[in-house]
């Protein structure tokens, strides 16, 4: 971290603030110095741990205080030895710090894991077992359901974004009462998950009495059951995560079409185009890179799914509602399972990975070929 | 979808009867689909509301408008200790609401401000400076801070479990910020940079020229520009945080125990008591409604920044 270098270092000599040498004497010894005392915080609580060594801390929280301090020294020293470019770097720094702390590290950590038998339920500790989670994991036919189910509610990603372009149209359109309309449309995004599973799925959907039941009655449902089959559930699962996050979509597309030129369409509408028409080989092509962002980004968050399905079904019948941070979910509260529930968040996250990286160079392909 | 285009020169002299019904047969049915829509995204919280005050035969015989269908009751806030007529008494169940709302206004908040606050001052760095650090440049940076968006939360929950046990942060309020702080934080850098990209360089070296140090730049010239998006910013983490309940699930037990995790907690246990339940949820959903109504700008404001592009 300590050469976090803006490349344009003559700033500081334009400015005529040169560091003495003594100061960066200094800079460097208070890297030093922190640098020392974290590591000795560490090395004495892990011997501690260990049962040996001269103290023993109670738990970890040292090694964390003195992580912080190192971070204000780091910081610190940024600023005596480089001046205005060390300024520069303390705006970084915080956030960066941060980030690594709470998530490289425990990244590694969970690696680790990963590769360990380990069950909380039972007295036996961590154990390491090379390949077994990861052998297990290919026999595990949760799993791969879970897997296939985050494929169909990805898939349902599309219908959502249709259904967020019809209102974003209809709300763009000359109409009276538009921030009414467009408060209203915005509602469902600021409810909880978990919320929403009680007021609508385990409330309005509830067979005997719900209204969302008596109206599909007189739809012609004899016995509805919004929960009962697989098919039924992962669409309600579906039709709940969709009623939260339309709006999300739906503004983000809004902000789109009021950024685009009217004139555009009124040539259109002059030159005889219905609005179908105009539709579809003006504003859709226009709104392509907007949608794009809009998509991914929600497919980005469709992909940690949990919430509604923990609290609604708990993964059944028998797994067919399950996404991957369900199933992970169970695998923890209900069995205890660190270490092959750890294995598979580690293998979902490689498969997001590659499922990102191959979405983002699909689209910017597309979006070359087609502007 | 179709039909939707304004149609804004509509008092057209020369319009014939055929295309005046099709005018207004378009508009029939954009208002009509607007109306839809509304009531399908207002009717679940108005059902909400209207069955806390519902006793149970009310509830089983799928009554809905009050005093037409039923005779409402304070049912469902009583049993929260929050009626009017239990209100001063003492209430064990109240006690424990308040102090799970206070646990969520404090997570959430304060996740909120942190990630404000460090994500504003990296995304101003990253909007203004170079920076090199090893290999990585100011792209590479900004891939790294919003990579994190797609880590999806069961991957930490784990390791977060074993590591918050050995640092005593487990089932603590400095725990649970420090995780949501870290859920929130791209995309507050996100929002932040594009707010940032629109406010002209030349007015920093202007200041600069003046004197002011590169932090007094930021704080006494860029800060108050950039107000309104850091507000945005910090409602959208606020929204995020306030509803979050897979790490307060698994890492949050007796004390720090936060919203959702109570209402989710409440189904099940023998039978469920539907009044109770919808009291529970309206006041879990009731200060984001609110700030919905109230801040609608901002909210949209934080969620268009940087999506235009």
């Amino acid at each position: 971290m300590a050469n976090l270098t803006p490349t344009t270092p003559s700033t500081t000599e334009i400015l005529g603030d040169p560091i003495a040498p003594g100061r960066k004497a200094a800079g460097r010894a208070l890297i030093w110095g922190a640098t020392i005392l974290l590591g000795l915080v560490i090395l004495v609580q892990a011997l501690g741990a260990a049962g040996q060594g001269p103290m023993h801390f109670d738990n970890w929280r040292p090694a964390l205080y003195a992580y912080v301090l190192w971070a204000i020294a780091i910081g610190a020293a940024q600023v005596i030895i480089r001046g205005e470019a060390g300024q520069r770097a303390l705006f970084i720094l915080p956030a960066a710090l941060f980030t690594i702390a709470v998530v490289i590290f425990p990244t590694f950590f969970g690696l680790y894991i990963a590769f360990t038998e380990w069950n909380l339920s039972s007295f036996e500790g961590r154990r390491f077992n090379g390949i077994d989670n990861l052998v297990e994991l290919f026999h595990d036919s949760f799993y791969w359901k879970a897997l296939g189910n985050m494929v169909f509610y990805v898939a349902m990603v599309l219908v959502e974004y249709a259904i967020a372009f019809g209102l974003a149209l209809l709300l763009n359109a000359d109409i009276r009462a538009r921030k009414f309309f467009r408060v209203a449309f915005l509602i469902p995004f600021m409810l909880s998950p978990v919320a929403v599973s009680w007021m609508v799925g385990k409330s309005l959907m509830e067979v005997r009495f719900g209204p969302l039941a008596a109206l599909a009655k007189e739809l012609g449902w004899s016995q509805p059951n919004f929960f009962g089959s697989a098919w039924a559930a992962s669409f309600s699962i579906e039709a709940l995560d969709a009623w939260v996050s339309i709006p999300f979509i739906m503004i983000l597309l809004l902000a789109g079409l009021q950024a685009m030129p009217k004139e555009v369409q009124e040539a259109a509408r002059v030159d005889g185009a219905t609005p179908w028409q105009s539709f579809w080989r003006i504003t859709f092509p226009l709104m392509l890179p907007v949608s794009a962002t809009a998509v991914i980004l929600r497919i980005i968050f469709k992909l940690k799914l949990a919430d509604i399905i923990i609290n609604m079904t708990y993964g059944g019948p028998g797994g067919a509602t399950d996404s991957v941070s369900s199933y992970i979910f169970r695998q923890y509260r209900d069995r205890s399972n660190v270490g092959y529930g750890t294995m598979l968040a580690m293998f979902y996250l490689v498969l997001i990975i590659i499922f990102i990286t191959l979405l983002l160079n699909f689209v910017s392909k597309y979006m070359k070929k087609v502007t | 979808m179709t039909a939707v285009t304004p149609n804004t020169m509509a008092v057209d002299t020369g319009e014939t009867a055929a295309e005046r019904n099709k005018r207004i047969l378009g508009r029939v049915g954009i208002y009509g689909a607007l109306i839809f829509w509304a009531f399908v995204s207002l009717f679940p919280v108005y059902w909400t509301i209207t069955t806390t005050l519902k006793t149970a035969r009310d509830v089983t015989q799928g009554n809905i408008v009050p005093w037409v269908d039923f005779k409402p009751a304070w049912i469902g806030w009583r049993s929260l200790g929050l009626s009017p007529d239990t209100i001063d008494q003492v209430s064990t169940v109240r006690d424990e609401f308040l102090g799970r709302f206070l646990n969520s206004i404090i997570a959430s908040c304060g996740a909120s401000f942190l990630a404000v606050l460090i994500g504003s001052l990296a995304a101003y760095g990253l909007s203004r400076f170079q920076y090199k650090f090893l290999w990585m440049r100011n792209k590479d940076i900004s891939f790294f801070f919003l990579s994190q968006l797609i880590l999806p939360p069961v991957v930490l929950a784990l390791p977060f479990l074993v590591l918050y046990k050995e640092l005593a942060l487990l089932d603590t309020r400095i725990g649970i910020i420090l995780l949501y702080t870290l859920t929130v934080l791209p995309i507050v850098i996100w929002i932040m940079r594009d707010q940032f990209d629109t406010i002209p360089v030349e007015l920093d070296e202007a200041a600069q020229v003046d004197g002011l140090s590169v932090w007094g730049v930021f704080f006494r010239i860029v800060l108050p520009i950039a107000l309104p998006g850091m507000v945005a910013a910090f409602i959208l983490s606020l929204i995020l945080c306030w509803n979050e309940y897979f790490f307060a699930a698994l890492l949050t037990g007796t004390n720090a125990k936060t919203l959702p995790v109570m209402v989710a907690s409440q189904t099940g246990s023998q039978g469920i008591s539907w009044w109770a339940m919808a009291a529970l949820a309206t006041s879990a959903i009731a200060p984001l409604v609110v700030i919905g109504i109230v801040l609608e700008r901002y909210i949209i404001k934080g969620l268009t920044a940087g999506a235009g592009k």
